[in-house]
């Protein structure tokens, strides 16, 4: 299937954002579309948009709605200007951006001391935590969004095996953690409330405000993590 | 200035950290982004230039220097050196005046802008504090006592008078709810969101019918409703995606969350409505227990309301920096 021509709608979020919407589901070829046109409204973005969001399989812009109406000397809104600008958007093809997939190995110690949620998550699946290490560890990832907070990357599809609803109710979680919920896998930035099973932690910052790039995963990336011990952990 | 004694929560903000949400880096800035504009307006500065905003306990101030100063948004009985001093004037004070609130008479933040503006680091482009993140404003966090907060401009007019002293205008507003009014509901306009059409009629009627109390849980991150449980004929989740100040989403136990300042970026809760811009600065003065009522709107009206109310602070603007112009070249 050509990957331009997948259906969409679009609906005013608010008054001052608008999204496309490719159907609520993850998938990668969705997904992929979300981020090429992401790129493609950030290369050539028009007059009045503040912020472009991309999303698992929809992608958002927040747009100025005094320099919309400005733009249109008030004849629509700016609701249906910013629609129209966008469906042509949608008209054109978006050419396939040569791109250096980046690889990224992160290291995990799955120790129960840095995954409070490890034992429970074993008992509830009936696995061991080599099994559950092995399974976690063998997939490569693919990061399909940064959200919720400052590098908070959303990765899938883990194993059938360790997937998981998120836990009813969250909780605080450590900068570092990494969880399950569903069929996704993600690592908290900071410490935060969570509601993911957290079932081991990484020593690498995910957000580093005084890096040059303060975000270490970026959409499309993929990812694989990799067991360290508690005292490779606590060295590294 | 220097804070003699903190606030509950005092932060610098701007009017947001935008362009970076693809990277989770979510806006923050004022609450009240009016209320910074335009008190921000009336001491002669871009409406953009980071202001000063505290909540009730706000911080005890102390002037190090001469400054052209001005307090937007909420009225907490403010001080000079013990006087009463009001509310949406340009004030000039001077070295060693301190600046303090006694009691919360309307809204919930105020805004404290300065003539030149607030020197603190920008970080991506923004001086906005985020407390999550630990990063910009003030290192990153709220002020404490004996802060030393620096001014990015020297005091630009020729220091007078001995005494602070009002200038004689005013920014003619309308205050946010006054506490005489406490009993009544504030109404707010609002737009359906994706999942409106997913909730059944009888959460429908209950969300533009009744009234709802804010609850304790009530921050610059989102204020959380108490309101009877909504209920939808959702039965899939709802996989995350952009949520906007305002947003109003249902949480799964049927409660309500109004989405403010310090969002996140994404969100996978359903999005039953969102508030309209004009009413953003209303909602932003509203504190724990006050009780607030919806009505369904549409986009031509809401940016119609929002048009009106950018067209007032740009005269506010120009009246303000005429005004000022005229009040210096006559002190010369």
């Amino acid at each position: 299937m050509n990957q331009n021509k997948l259906p969409y709608s679009i609906f005013s979020l608010g008054d001052a954002a608008i999204t496309i919407d490719f159907g609520n589901m993850i998938d990668q070829t969705i997904n992929h579309q979300v981020i090429s046109r992401f790129h493609q409204l950030r290369e050539n973005p028009f007059l009045g948009i503040i912020d472009i969001v991309p999303a698992y399989s929809s992608i958002t812009i927040h747009y100025d709605i005094a320099k919309i109406r400005h733009l249109n000397s008030g004849t629509e809104t700016a609701f249906e200007t910013v629609e129209k600008l966008l469906e042509e958007k949608m008209m054109q093809s978006v050419p396939e951006r040569t791109i250096e997939k980046r690889l990224i190995k992160i290291p995990v110690c799955y120790e129960t001391e840095y995954a409070p949620d490890l034992l429970q998550f074993l008992s509830a699946k009936n696995m061991s935590r080599e099994e559950l290490v092995a399974l976690h560890t063998q997939k490569t990832y693919n990061v399909f969004m940064i959200g919720f907070l400052p590098g908070f990357a959303y990765m899938g599809e883990v194993d059938e095996k360790i997937a998981m609803p998120r836990k009813p109710q969250p909780n605080i979680v450590a900068a570092g953690s990494v969880g399950i919920a569903g069929k996704q896998t993600g690592i908290y930035p900071l410490i935060s409330p969570g509601g993911w099973h957290v079932i081991g932690r990484t020593p690498l910052k995910l957000f580093d405000a005084n890096r040059e790039e303060p975000i270490l995963l970026k959409a499309e990336d993929s990812v694989q993590f990799y067991s360290i011990s508690k005292v490779e952990y606590e060295n590294y | 200035m220097k804070i003699i004694n903190a606030g509950i929560q005092d932060t610098i903000q701007d009017s947001g950290r935008y362009g970076n949400q693809h990277l989770g880096i979510n806006p923050t800035g004022a609450m009240d982004k009016y209320a910074m504009q335009i008190t921000n307006a009336l001491v002669g500065n871009h409406a953009k230039e980071a202001v000063l905003e505290m909540h009730f306990p706000a911080a005890t101030i102390m002037f190090s220097q001469s400054a052209l100063i001005a307090l937007g948004g909420a009225d907490f009985s403010p001080t000079i050196n013990g006087e009463p001093v009001p509310v949406l004037h340009p004030i000039i004070v001077n070295k060693n005046d301190i600046l303090q609130f006694h009691k919360p008479i309307n809204g919930a933040r105020v805004y404290l802008a300065v003539a030149g503006g607030i020197s603190v680091k920008s970080w991506m482009d923004s001086r906005s504090t985020n407390l999550k993140a630990k990063v910009g404003g003030f290192n990153g966090r709220k002020l404490q006592k004996d802060d030393h907060v620096l001014f990015r401009l020297a005091y630009p007019y020729p220091a007078t008078q001995k005494e602070f002293s009002v200038l004689p205008w005013k920014a003619d507003i309308k205050v946010p709810s006054s506490s005489q009014h406490e009993e009544t509901s504030q109404l707010f306009y609002i737009l359906p969101g994706f999942e409106w059409s997913q909730l059944t009629t009888e959460s429908k009627e209950q969300l533009t019918n009744n009234s709802f109390e804010l609850s304790q849980q009530s921050d610059r991150m989102g204020y959380r409703l108490n309101n009877i449980p909504l209920i939808t004929t959702l039965k899939d989740e709802v996989i995350s995606s952009a949520v906007s100040f305002g947003t109003i989403q249902l949480l799964p136990d049927g409660k309500l969350i109004i989405l403010m300042a310090d969002h996140q970026t994404t969100g996978g809760y359903p999005r039953v409505g969102h508030i309209i811009s004009a009413h953003h600065s209303k909602l932003a003065q509203l504190k724990s227990g006050d009780t607030i009522q919806f009505r369904l709107t549409d986009l031509q009206n809401a940016e119609e309301l929002f048009i009106n109310q950018q067209q007032h602070l740009l005269q506010l603007q120009n009246a303000c920096s005429f005004r000022l112009k005229e009040y210096f070249k006559q002190k010369n």
